[in-house]
């Protein structure tokens, strides 16, 4: 497998059928390096059936998936961890793959979880899970980075720090990464494409063009668009690690 | 001081409990008890086939058990059965079909008992070099599949993402499973075998914060198990294999006491 033009993963037409239902179905897309592609959509509109799809976690689909590398960071949107399991935060960090101390601590301290290292996964907050979560995705330094509502359960803050720092992490690690979420305008700094599902690609383009398409207002009502262009103008401060907020 | 008989069993449990430690981490981690119990069972079925074809035990039961795990997976495929009954379906059946065919063997004397529930003080150098032969192996196995295992594990999808294949690391594992029922059943029967791979274990997770500790205690505390469980066996006279059960039961009471002290600590 070479690396051409910089696409990492393509998907054309793809769809899949369950139970005599599309789930998803016609979805082209493609992620290439250092860039970020958001899916955003409703509950049920085939989000995660997509990234599972681009990922190979689904079989028997129809269309064509092509995969251009096999190193891949994904961050499920549920994870589920079994008290049975006594797991320490430094054993999930090397569940996949076989890393040092110094990378482990290094991914950890770049989502600030480093003080988390040696907790019992079963007592972490659903925020500091995410970004352990997170943090294990990135250690292995993938060249695609599936992430599947990475900042569900984290606080209005470390939200918008966390999609800042997913950011730094493309341009850092020169990855791409296939992002999901539900909410267009806390994403909207972070991306660079957003193609809107409703089980089939209802529209996409820059952030802008989706929120004045308008599917999208169809979809999500004339307010998502609104709330876009208010938190645009609203846009003149940044929020840092420790919660700060600096002037741009 | 003790008689061979004595030493070849201590050699033999111990054996058996340096693989049963390991495999029954997974297996209480999987939730797989019950179906290692449904394997033990269809062992009987094993046991009939070499004593009619004359073939060695431990194969017969391997190879038995191995086509049970594989008739288990296309069901659950292809009915919408739960899991769990269909489990106790292929148990049963197995079971029952093994004892309806010793029925017709009447020409083989049979020790029933000691099929159900072990016969170590009659195990001879053959069954040793199976037991430490076959164990050996299935470590080695366990050791090569443990990432993939333990990734899918804790999260499938994460271990499939990454590309570590867990459905082969999966299917290893069900034959593993076969082939310690295999080479355990004569130290402590079919139907304990289940016990010693989970109650050690359930004791390690009581004492045990990280994977790696867990399955080091599960390995001391089935060790722990045989070694007492064979001596009180030979003190009173008592049956070995269940002794041996009852000494592992006795170590997972005693661990709840650290459980108590630890939650005791943190209020």
């Amino acid at each position: 497998m070479t690396i051409e033009n910089n696409v990492l993963v393509k998907l054309t037409e793809v769809g899949l059928k369950q139970r005599n239902k599309w789930l998803v179905k016609g979805v082209s897309l493609i992620v290439e390096r250092g860039k970020i592609v958001t899916l955003i959509g409703p509950n049920g509109s085939g989000k995660s059936t997509t990234a599972k799809i681009a990922i190979g976690l689904h079989k028997n689909i129809d269309g064509n998936v092509e995969k251009f590398t096999d190193k891949i960071g994904y961050v499920p949107q549920k994870i589920s961890i079994d008290w049975t399991l006594p797991l320490k935060v430094s054993d999930f960090m090397v569940l996949t793959d076989e890393l040092d101390e110094e990378k482990i601590n290094e991914a950890l301290k770049l989502t600030g979880a480093d003080h988390l290292k040696n907790q019992n996964l079963g007592n972490l907050s659903g925020g500091e899970f995410q970004r352990v979560l997170l943090a294990r995705a990135v250690s292995k330094k993938p060249d695609l980075l599936v992430l599947d509502e990475p900042v569900q359960g984290v606080d209005f803050t470390g939200e918008i720090a966390l999609y800042k720092l997913i950011k730094e992490i493309a341009d850092k690690l020169n990855c791409g990464i296939l992002l999901i979420s539900h909410d267009l305008h806390t994403v909207m700094t972070a991306t660079d494409h957003v193609i809107c599902l409703n089980g089939h690609v209802c529209c996409s383009g820059t952030p802008k063009d989706v929120a004045m398409n308008n599917e999208y207002k169809l979809l999500f009502g004339e307010q998502a668009s609104q709330t876009l262009s208010i938190y645009e103008h609203k846009h003149d401060h940044v929020h840092s690690n420790d919660g700060d907020i600096k002037k741009n | 001081m003790f008689d061979d008989f004595f030493i070849r069993a201590l050699i033999a449990g111990i054996g058996v409990a340096f693989v049963t430690g390991p495999l029954g981490c997974f297996v209480v981690w999987r939730r797989l008890s019950y179906f290692g119990d449904t394997l033990a069972h269809s062992a009987l079925l094993g046991v009939t086939m070499a004593l009619a074809f004359e073939i060695n035990i431990a194969i017969s039961i391997f190879i038995i058990s191995s086509v049970i795990a594989i008739i288990l997976v296309k069901l659950e495929k292809n009915t919408n059965l739960p899991g769990d009954a269909l489990l106790g379906l292929l148990a049963h059946s197995a079971l029952a079909v093994g004892l309806v065919v010793i029925g017709f063997l009447s020409f083989i004397r049979f020790d029933i008992m000691g099929l159900l529930f072990g016969d170590i003080l009659a195990v001879n150098v053959d069954d040793l070099i199976i037991i430490w032969g076959g164990g050996a192996i299935i470590l080695i196995v366990l050791k090569i599949i443990w990432k993939p295992l333990f990734a899918s594990t804790v999260n499938y999808e994460l271990a499939e993402a990454e590309g570590l294949n867990p459905d082969r690391a999966k299917a290893i594992f069900t034959i593993l499973m076969a082939a310690i029922i295999a080479i355990s059943i004569k130290i402590v029967g079919l139907l304990l075998i289940t016990g010693m791979l989970i109650i050690p274990t359930a004791m390690a997770r009581n004492i045990s914060d990280t994977p790696k500790k867990m399955v080091i205690f599960s390995i001391c505390g089935g060790l722990l198990s045989v070694i007492m469980g064979l001596f009180s066996s030979l003190q009173f006279n008592t049956p070995s294999g269940p002794s041996i059960i009852a000494a592992a039961l006795f170590l997972f009471i005693l661990s709840l006491f650290r459980i108590k002290q630890s939650i005791q600590l943190k209020n």
